[in-house]
This record gives C-alpha cells, sequence and structure tokens, in this order.
C-alpha cells in the first residue's frame, strides 16, 4: 500500500473527528510547546550571558595578583605587590600568547574643559583594545613609543566624554590627572555595563608607564591581561603561563591565573541547569501526551473494527492496517509537535516583548522537538496499531 | 481449452474446538464450481453455509480436506497469501453493505485496488472504479455517501467495489437480505447481467424465490451437502421487474 495514499486515508479520518483529534493532539502540543518556550528563553539568557562574557575580551587570560595580609586583615585579590611588568614581559615569550597588558588602576579625580569628574584610570598597554575587543571611536590607540617615552596620552571612555566634554570634540583637547596634562588621542566606543554592573565606558586609558611614574608612583601592576591565539589553545597557554609565572616567583604561588573561558562557565552553569530542569519537565508532559494518543487510537480501533474487518475482506494485510493506524498516531502527533514548536515560539517572543527578556530559540531544539514527536507517535500508536493488525477478519466483520 | 474449476474442494471440513465439545461445521464436502456458474448454497442457520462461505472466502482456513481457488491450493496459505487472494481473486459483496460510511461511492470502489500488490496508478483506479459503477448502473452517483443513496443502491456500489480488481469469483453472502422485494429482483438484476458477461458467482441465501435466479442450487444440513441440482424453471430478474411494474400499475389505476 502506498505511503502516500496511506497519509491521506490518515488524515481523513482525523479530520472526521476534529474535536477529539484537537483534543489528543493537545498533550503534545503542551509538551512540544512548553519544551521550546523554556528552551527558547534560557537560551537567550545564556547567549546574552555569553556575549557580556565575550566583550570582556576575546580568549582573554588574566594573571591576578595574590591578597595581601597585613596582621588579621586580608585584602582582596590584586592588592599584594607581587606582579611585575617583567613579568608581563616574559608573558610575551609564552608560545600562543597574542598579546599582553600589563594593567594598574586606580580612581581620580579628572579635570578638563572646566569640568571634573571622578573616573577609573588605567594603565595599559596598546594591545589593551585589541585584547578587550574594543574598537575607537575615534582617534586612534596610543603605541609602543608613547610606553616607552612615559608619554602623556589618553584615551577615553564614552562616559567620561559625556560627563568632560558634552559640546565638543575632546580629540586633541587637555585633560588632567593630579594636576598632570595629558592629550587626548583617542575615543573608545560606547560598550555599556559589563556582567557585573560596571560602566565599563566610565574610564580613561593611558600607557601602564605614565601610569605608574606620573599618576600612582606604583613599581608593581594590579594585573596582567594576555590574549591566546585561539579558544582552543586557551587551557594549555594558562598552564604554560602558570609554570612560567611560579617559575619566576620561586615556586611561591602568589598569584592567580583565570580564563574567561571558566568565568563564562560559571556564569551560564545555572542557566543549563535550569533548561535541563525545564526540558525534564516537558519530556513528562511529552510522555503523557503519547499515552493520550495510545488512549485514543485504542478507542479508535474498537470504534472502526467493522472497517478494519472490511478492509482486510478485500484484502489487505495486517501489515496494510498496522501502517494505517500506525502513520494515524504519527501524523496527530507530529502535527501536535509543529503546532506545539509554534506555540512555544510565539510565547517565548511573547515573554521576550514583554518582559524584555532575550530569547532564542535553537534549530537544534526544533529538530529534536520535532524528531522527539514522531517517536512519541510511533511507540504510543504502535500498540493499538498491531492489535488492530492482528484482528480476525470474520470476527471484525460481524463486529457491531 | 480445458477449463480449470473455479472452485474445487476435496472432503473439505472445518472443525471448531469450543471448549471440550468439537464442533463440526463442515464434514467432508467436496465441491466443484466452473467458470460461468451461478450458484446460491442455501441451508438453514447452523447448516454450516457461513462457515463453508468464509472458507470458500479465503477469509477462514479449513481443518481438513483441500481447496483450489482458481487453480491454486490455498487451504495452506499463510495470513498475508489469504489477504493478496481476496484481494486478487474474490469479490465479497455482504449483506449489511459494507461500504465505509462518510466515504464517496467512488472511493469505496476505489478501496480494494489500494491493497493490489501491483501499483495501480491513481487515474487508472479513478477510471476503473468509474466503469465499475456503470456496470451497476450506479456511474451518477459517483460522488454520493452511502448515507445519502438507497439500500439498493449502496448494494450496487458494493458490487462495483467486488468486480474492481476483476476478480474469478464473486461472493455474496445474503445480498437480498436487508432489502425489499423489488430492489431484490433488481441486484439480482445485476448479477445475472454479470454472470452473462462471464462471472462465476457463488451466493449464499436462505430465500428460495431468490435462489431461483441462480444456475445451480445447494442445500446444506449439518455441514454436509444434501441436495445439488440444477435450477430447473430459472427466473429472469428483467421479465419479473416488468411484471411487478404491471401490478403497480394496475393497482394504481384501481
Amino acid at each position: 500500500m502506498r505511503i502516500l495514499a496511506t497519509i491521506r486515508l490518515a488524515l481523513r479520518a482525523l479530520r472526521r473527528n476534529k474535536m477529539r483529534s484537537v483534543l489528543t493532539m493537545l498533550g503534545i502540543i503542551i509538551g512540544v510547546g512548553s519544551v521550546i518556550a523554556a528552551v527558547s528563553i534560557t537560551t537567550g539568557a545564556t547567549k546574552q550571558v555569553e556575549d557580556k562574557v565575550s566583550a570582556l575580551g576575546q580568549n582573554v587570560i588574566t594573571v591576578f595578583s595574590g591578597n595581601f595580609t597585613s596582621g588579621a586583615m586580608r585584602g582582596g585579590w590584586g592588592s599584594a605587590p607581587t606582579l611585575t611588568v617583567a613579568d608581563a614581559l616574559a608573558l610575551t615569550q609564552v608560545p600562543g600568547v597574542e598579546a599582553v597588558s600589563p594593567e594598574v588602576r586606580d580612581r581620580n579625580q579628572i579635570l578638563a574643559n572646566g569640568l571634573n569628574w571622578n573616573t577609573q584610570v588605567m594603565g595599559e598597554s596598546p594591545d589593551y583594545p585589541q585584547i578587550r575587543n574594543w574598537n575607537m571611536a575615534s582617534g586612534s590607540m596610543f603605541g609602543d613609543a608613547d610606553v616607552r617615552s612615559v608619554a602623556k596620552v589618553a584615551v577615553i571612555g564614552k562616559t567620561v566624554v559625556d560627563q568632560l566634554f558634552p559640546d565638543s570634540d575632546p580629540i586633541g583637547q587637555t585633560l588632567r590627572i593630579r594636576d598632570i596634562p595629558f592629550k587626548i588621542v583617542g575615543v573608545l566606543e560606547a560598550k555599556g555595563f559589563n556582567l557585573f554592573g560596571q560602566d565599563q565606558d566610565d574610564t580613561v586609558v593611558i600607557p601602564y608607564t605614565s601610569h605608574m611614574k606620573r599618576v600612582s608612583r606604583r613599581t608593581f601592576v594590579n594585573s596582567i591581561l594576555a590574549q591566546a591565539s585561539n579558544g582552543a589553545a586557551i587551557t594549555k597557554v594558562q598552564q604554560d603561563i602558570t609554570d612560567l609565572m611560579l617559575l619566576r616567583h620561586r615556586g611561591e604561588l602568589d598569584f592567580t591565573v583565570r580564563t574567561q573561558l571558566e568565568l563564562a562557565q560559571a556564569m551560564t552553569a545555572t542557566s543549563k541547569v535550569m533548561s535541563i530542569l525545564l526540558a525534564a519537565i516537558a519530556s513528562v508532559s511529552l510522555i503523557v501526551g503519547g499515552i493520550g494518543i495510545m488512549n485514543i487510537m485504542l478507542v479508535s480501533v474498537t470504534e472502526r473494527t467493522r472497517e478494519i474487518g472490511i478492509r482486510m475482506a478485500v484484502g489487505a494485510r495486517g501489515g496494510d492496517i498496522l501502517v494505517q493506524f500506525l502513520v494515524e498516531a504519527v501524523t496527530l502527533s507530529l502535527i501536535g509537535g509543529l503546532i506545539g514548536i509554534g506555540l512555544g515560539i510565539g510565547a517565548s517572543q511573547i515573554v521576550s516583548s514583554l518582559m524584555k527578556w532575550p530569547t532564542l530559540t535553537p534549530v537544534s531544539w526544533v529538530i529534536i522537538a520535532s524528531l522527539s514527536s514522531g517517536v512519541v507517535g510511533i511507540v504510543s500508536g504502535f500498540y493499538p496499531a498491531w492489535k488492530a493488525s492482528k484482528l480476525d477478519p470474520i470476527e471484525a466483520l460481524r463486529y457491531e | 481449452m480445458q477449463t480449470h474449476p473455479v472452485i474445487k474442494l476435496v472432503e473439505l471440513s472445518k472443525t471448531y474446538h469450543t471448549g471440550e465439545v468439537d464442533v463440526h461445521a463442515v464434514r467432508s464436502v467436496s465441491l466443484e464450481i466452473l467458470p460461468g456458474e451461478f450458484v446460491a448454497i442455501m441451508g438453514s442457520s447452523g447448516s454450516g453455509k457461513s462457515t463453508l462461505m468464509n472458507t470458500i472466502g479465503c477469509l477462514d482456513r479449513p481443518t481438513g480436506g483441500s481447496y483450489h481457488l482458481d487453480g491454486i491450493d490455498v487451504s495452506t496459505l499463510g495470513r498475508d497469501a489469504l489477504a493478496d487472494i481476496r484481494n486478487e481473486k474474490i469479490g465479497f459483496v455482504f449483506q449489511g453493505f459494507n461500504l465505509l460510511s462518510r466515504t464517496t461511492a467512488l472511493e469505496n470502489v476505489e478501496m480494494p485496488m489500494l491493497y493490489n500488490r501491483h501499483r495501480i496508478p491513481a487515474h487508472e483506479q479513478r477510471e476503473r472504479a468509474l466503469k465499475s459503477l456503470e456496470i451497476c448502473g450506479l456511474a451518477s452517483r459517483a460522488d454520493h455517501h452511502p448515507s445519502q443513496l438507497s439500500g439498493g443502491q449502496q448494494q450496487r456500489v458494493a458490487i462495483a467495489r467486488a468486480l474492481v480488481n476483476r476478480p474469478a469469483l464473486l461472493l455474496a453472502d445474503e445480498p437480498t437480505g436487508n432489502l425489499d422485494t423489488q430492489t431484490s429482483i433488481e441486484i439480482m438484476g445485476v448479477f445475472q447481467k454479470l454472470n452473462e458477461a462471464g462471472i462465476s458467482i457463488v451466493m449464499v441465501t436462505h430465500e428460495l424465490d431468490i435462489a431461483r435466479y441462480t444456475k445451480r442450487t445447494i442445500i446444506l444440513r449439518d455441514g454436509q451437502i444434501v441436495t445439488d441440482e440444477a435450477v430447473a424453471n430459472r427466473m429472469n430478474a428483467e421479465t419479473e421487474l416488468q411484471q411487478l411494474r404491471v401490478a403497480q400499475q394496475a393497482v394504481k389505476l384501481a
């Protein structure tokens, strides 16, 4: 028996009992719909976190100095004066490291254009924009020559521009940090808030040499940023950096090496657990939907015993009857699955527009949902179909 | 050319084992039916005629003896093979019409071709179904559903369905049981016409006057053939109908 004719037959049988078909599909619709909606929402959330993490920079490995302990008082990471510029220069020799920036930070009151503003002043190397995946909005980054000459040049973030230069072009203007005049050579693109809610644009970046010798007068750096050439090598590079640093610090672990990857994993772990949980709950409702289909198919087989008898009398094999009912069950669950996918996407769109949550429906889950509703149809339709195929034609014809 | 019998039963028997008692529904029946015959099988209820009919129709297997249908030994075939034989060799007409409701007459007639082992293209299925309906005088009602048709018309659809796979044998189980006298004669007219065209027909009935439209009567009692004879004064459905109309006309005038 040709499959197309069988499908047409199944569709007609389902159309005959529209209300019943819809109610039967409801279990699958709700199951698939909730899976898709749940996955869309959690994937959207995960994607947002991942975007924020990658906004911190690409394949970045950060070396923090250890914590500084004085008596009973313990400072946080980066408080101990253990990392030096020499450490940073040594890291440039590690294979797989593409860019390095020693980082010095402090907060300062800065003046410009007759206005003042308290902001974070960072000492960095010219590699900083590349490491942080941060483009220039105008002007350009300072160069290696500026680092060597301890130049009084600065690159500023969008918030600083807004606060100090509300209606003029900051490029070429002067900005004073601790009364030292710095020439503004570039403006960084707006980057927004980071994962921790800090305004990343509220910053002034100057050469680390200038920061250490002119502003903070420090001999150590707070941390060192290193960029691995590719994501695959990041764990290896992290290990190499740790080994090298241990060697340089005479075996003393007075620093911490962290990767973006670890941060990303920590941040997305919760939403992953969440989506697994939701998928588990939803698969329970898929099973319930499958039982509903099996139930209705059993009723349908009993109701149509006579029809089965007639078909067998005119020459339908048991297999033909089996296929007919199986196709009916699968059609039922597949249509239910498709409606569920549509509703799930619709529901996640509504959530996204009402609650301003980003949602994303992964294609893989749409495929998984379609396949699993097909499987539910086969599994739940098989027993009723098999029962129908085993009917005795004489008995079936006699059935009232 | 030697003609094979369409049906050849040799000491066919069918025994049901129900509980402790064996019921011998058919007891070593031997029978030959040649192509072009029109046979009525008669008998009271419990005479084994239904069992014999089911066996001849390949819906059931005999427990003893052999059965050759159109030269093929079908007494040892499995379920699927029997289904194929039913599809290709036998056309069924039932007492209760057994049409699929909510399906048009045309689709009902097309249905057996769906299960044909040789694929029949859709357009050919349609042509054959329409032709079959035409032979049964119902081409104009092809789009009607069974509920929109009278009993006689429904039975014509059933006959058209039985013919569509060009069977060697037409099996009718009490085909006029649910019909009034005039419609019964009309249906017998269809059968006689088909028989004249060369189709072998075996029909189970318990109405004597219906059996008189056939060519040969077999009477069963307690699972055995007690009478097997040619119909002496065979009736012609055409002439009977003519007479009936005249009689009705007379009643109206009076």
